[in-house]
């Protein structure tokens, strides 16, 4: 199946639930709410058409322009995104899900916006979900043991923020 | 040896019980297998066929620091592993050398300016005797490290001056907490003496304007 | 203990009363491959759990790809998979021009193909090598770095570099190939071709290695796709029999003409003349072990050779330059694509930051290494303590990759 046909299939099943879409972008992707991630994807992993049984990936992206005098032309509203790579081993299409966050929940700094987890269908959400939780800052509802897996336990902050500082020290070794 | 020389036959050679010890010493360094990133790769070939470190006496790797004279440092060391070198060292028995292999342990390497969880230089965390620089070194340069430490080693006193067998453990050991100017009993003023010296450095790291 | 099973005498002669026990292995650790640190929960022998803790070589790439143009990241890309930089070179390469969409000359396609499959020989040699070490055997070591040094040395002559090379970077090769390299090349595939044999003697067939690796740490191919594993540690986990798809990103999604150049994707078994290989599938051995995945490489190694072969026959009459120049800003926008390096689908993500920007807002790599140590656990548990090397070893882990 090309990257249209199966955006129109999940249109005709899911309806308004796909937020948006993409069949021009070079990797064709679909937007979806975080609360209706799971049973999106459910569908495209169980769907014997669509199959898709490889998740290949999670990345988090910080939009953000931390210079506040490049904002306004940045082209974009700040916020985060959680990006799927999905393909299938059978057919070997490909797909992209992505689904878009504030950068903090309820836009209050310090609290990290939540995503339903998908390490129920993939074993490889497991640790990329620890990745995007550790390096950017979301939180994945219901994952077994959401820990940081890079950085230290005791790590202050997420570094692939874009307006993440960087420690002076560590447990009293400088760290400039 | 003075008025000692060659009043012996030919094959009796006289020395100093030091320079016996030194000799023993500096010909078999055993190395402790401590390979932390690329520059690992380029240790091991120094060990491999090409280059063989055997030659020098110290191709006995040893996975155990028990067992070890000397600790090539050979990667980045980060944040993470940071405590973890400074144990291995402590690990070691007397006396003990330390080679820093590479950029990374020199001060940082490529990741100086960017590399939030890298440790800008492993002297930071345990004393080192030679550095060896480049981004990997080749395996000559390791070579070479390691003769300077032969070298060092063939100085060495400890016998007849009483000379201290390591040069001084670095304050930071990356278990303790914060440095004394930083750190106060009371919370408060140790938050506000911690965001004085975060601006003086942030003030200090910008660039000049023009 | 029930009466009833006290009547089989096998239990009780293994009813010896043990203690649950936590073991740390690692971080430094001759078999855990730089600075893996498993945490191991044996009874007795006998694992029963196995808790990898990485972040021991996490050195901030990804913060360092969004700060720095991409033509500044590629000298990152080579540390990240220090045993085959060139691959990654080629792999985050082709992501930018994706996202630029760049149209490479032929000259560098050919240039790309024969070097990237070069360094893929060198990081399989490497991988043989310690995985002879891990397993307690010296030689093969001694062997494979004497064969990968003479790789070393045509990678010094284009590039100047023993390891950490920046040669493919984005819109095609740094340079031409100097005067002669052709012919060097072509007398050390000579050289080489036989030598393989020897290593198959020495380390595929020996008794030992065999008892050691035959039927350990088995990854069943359900298993392997949950966990979205690639490159050797898929392929070992598949049967070319019973109709699985050659599953090889260089078959599948061709990149640089890959699908131009005649060779064979390595799946199992191997217990035919498919691969034209005199050894063959030994007793215990079954599909998705340990043996298989190391058998899948060192085929992998014969079938670069040929790839090689054809990639210098064409380079004479090869079109075009070795470099094209790259366009200044990059376009907004994203793309992700995958290559298949040594140790399995490198993905890299780059993300353009809509109002053309010199450096990208986000660079993401998707490590193969990570994913297929994600497996560590659910192959090892009822394994024994002494197997857990040859498992992390039949991996072939890269630290510096999955810390990155
Ligand atoms: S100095 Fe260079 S080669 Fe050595 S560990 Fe650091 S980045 Fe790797």
């Amino acid at each position: 199946m090309t990257a249209s046909d199966i955006i129109t299939a999940l249109e005709t099943k899911f309806g308004t639930k796909i937020k948006s879409k993409s069949l021009e972008a070079i990797d064709p992707f679909i937007v979806v709410d975080p609360s209706d991630l799971v049973e999106v994807v459910r569908h495209l992993r169980d769907e014997p058409t669509l199959a898709f049984d490889l998740l290949h990936n999670i990345s988090g992206v910080d939009y953000l322009e931390p210079d506040p005098k490049k904002a306004a032309k940045a082209g974009f509203e700040p916020h985060l995104e959680v990006v799927y790579h999905l393909q299938s081993f059978q057919h070997r299409h490909r797909l992209v899900v992505k689904v878009l966050l504030p950068r903090w929940k309820n836009d209050q700094k310090g609290q990290l916006p939540e995503v339903p987890t998908l390490t129920s269908l993939y074993g490889s959400a497991n640790w990329h979900e620890r990745e995007v939780y550790d390096l950017v800052g979301v939180i994945f509802v219901g994952h077994p043991d959401l820990t940081r897996i890079l950085l230290a336990e005791d790590w202050e902050g997420h570094p692939l923020r874009k307006d993440y500082e960087f420690p002076l020290e560590y447990h009293g070794i400088r760290g400039r | 040896m003075g008025w000692l020389e060659g009043r012996f036959e030919e094959s009796v050679v006289t020395t100093t019980l030091e320079q016996a010890i030194n000799w023993a010493r500096e010909s078999s360094m055993w190395p402790m297998t401590f390979g932390l990133a690329c520059c690992a790769i380029e240790m091991m070939a120094t060990g491999a066929s090409r280059y063989d470190i055997d030659r020098f006496g110290a191709g006995a790797f040893r996975a155990t620091p028990r067992q070890a004279d000397l600790m090539i440092v050979a990667g980045t060391v980060n944040f993470k592993m940071a405590a973890r070198v400074r144990r291995l060292y402590n690990q070691m028995p007397d006396p003990k050398f330390v080679i820093a292999m590479g950029a990374c342990t020199c001060g940082g390497g490529p990741y100086y300016k960017y590399g939030y969880n890298v440790v800008k230089g492993v002297d930071l965390v345990v004393p080192v005797d030679v550095y060896v620089p480049g981004c990997p070194p080749r395996p000559e340069a390791l070579l070479e490290g390691l003769m300077r430490i032969q070298d060092k080693v063939r100085a060495m006193k400890d016998l007849t001056k009483g000379q201290p067998l390591e040069i001084p453990i670095p304050a930071r050991t990356g278990f303790t907490h914060l440095p004394p100017e930083l750190s106060d009993p009371d919370p408060v003023k140790a938050v506000e003496k911690q965001n004085a010296w975060a601006k003086r450095n942030k003030e200090r790291a910008a660039p000049a304007k023009a | 203990m029930s009466p009833a099973t006290l009547q089989d005498q096998t239990i009780v002669e293994f009813d010896v009363r043990t203690d649950e026990m936590l073991v740390n292995m690692g971080p430094q650790h001759p078999s855990t491959h730089g600075v893996l640190r498993l945490v191991l929960r044996t009874d007795g022998e006998v694992i029963s759990e196995v808790t990898p803790h990485l972040g021991y070589l996490h050195r901030c790439a990804e913060k360092i790809g969004e700060n720095v143009m991409p033509i500044q990241f590629i000298p990152y890309t080579d540390r990240m998979d220090y045993l085959a930089g060139m691959n990654m070179n080629l792999a985050y390469s082709l992501a930018v021009e994706k996202l630029c969409g760049m149209k490479l000359p032929e000259k560098a396609n050919v240039l790309r193909v024969m070097i990237a499959e070069l360094n893929r020989i060198a990081s399989h040699l490497v991988g043989m090598g310690a995985y002879g070490l891990d397993l307690g055997t010296f030689s093969p070591f001694l062997y494979a770095f004497r064969e990968r040094e003479m790789i070393l040395d045509l990678f010094e002559e284009l590039c100047g570099a023993r390891l950490t090379y920046s040669y493919i970077t984005i819109g095609g090769v740094h340079d031409d190939l100097p005067e002669g390299w052709i012919d060097r090349c072509k007398q050390f595939l000579d050289y080489f071709e036989p030598r393989i044999l020897e290593y198959h003697a020495l380390l595929t067939t020996n008794h030992i290695f065999v008892q050691r690796t035959a039927g350990i740490g088995i990854l069943s191919k359900e298993l392997a796709l949950s966990h979205a594993c690639s490159g050797p540690m898929l392929r070992g986990s598949l049967n070319r029999k019973a109709g699985d798809p050659e599953w090889d990103l260089r078959k599948l999604e061709p990149y640089c003409g890959y699908e131009t150049y005649d060779f064979k994707v390595i799946i199992p078994p191997f217990d035919d003349d498919y691969y034209g290989v005199p050894y063959r599938t030994p007793r215990g051995a079954v599909i998705g072990d340990c043996w298989h995945r190391f058998y899948v490489r060192m085929l992998e190694v014969l079938e670069s050779i040929k790839l090689i072969r054809q990639a210098m026959q064409r380079y004479p009459s090869a079109q075009g330059s070795h470099r094209i120049e790259p366009p200044r800003h990059l376009p907004g926008g994203e793309a992700y694509l995958e290559t298949e390096c040594p140790r399995g689908a490198m993905g890299f993500y780059v993300v353009g930051a809509p109002n053309k920007q010199a450096v990208p807002l986000r660079v993401r790599a998707k490590s193969s290494s990570f994913l297929n140590l994600s497996v560590t656990n659910a192959i090892c548990n009822g394994c024994l303590i002494a197997d857990i090397p040859a498992i992390v070893g039949s991996i072939d882990i890269v630290m510096g990759e999955i810390d990155r």
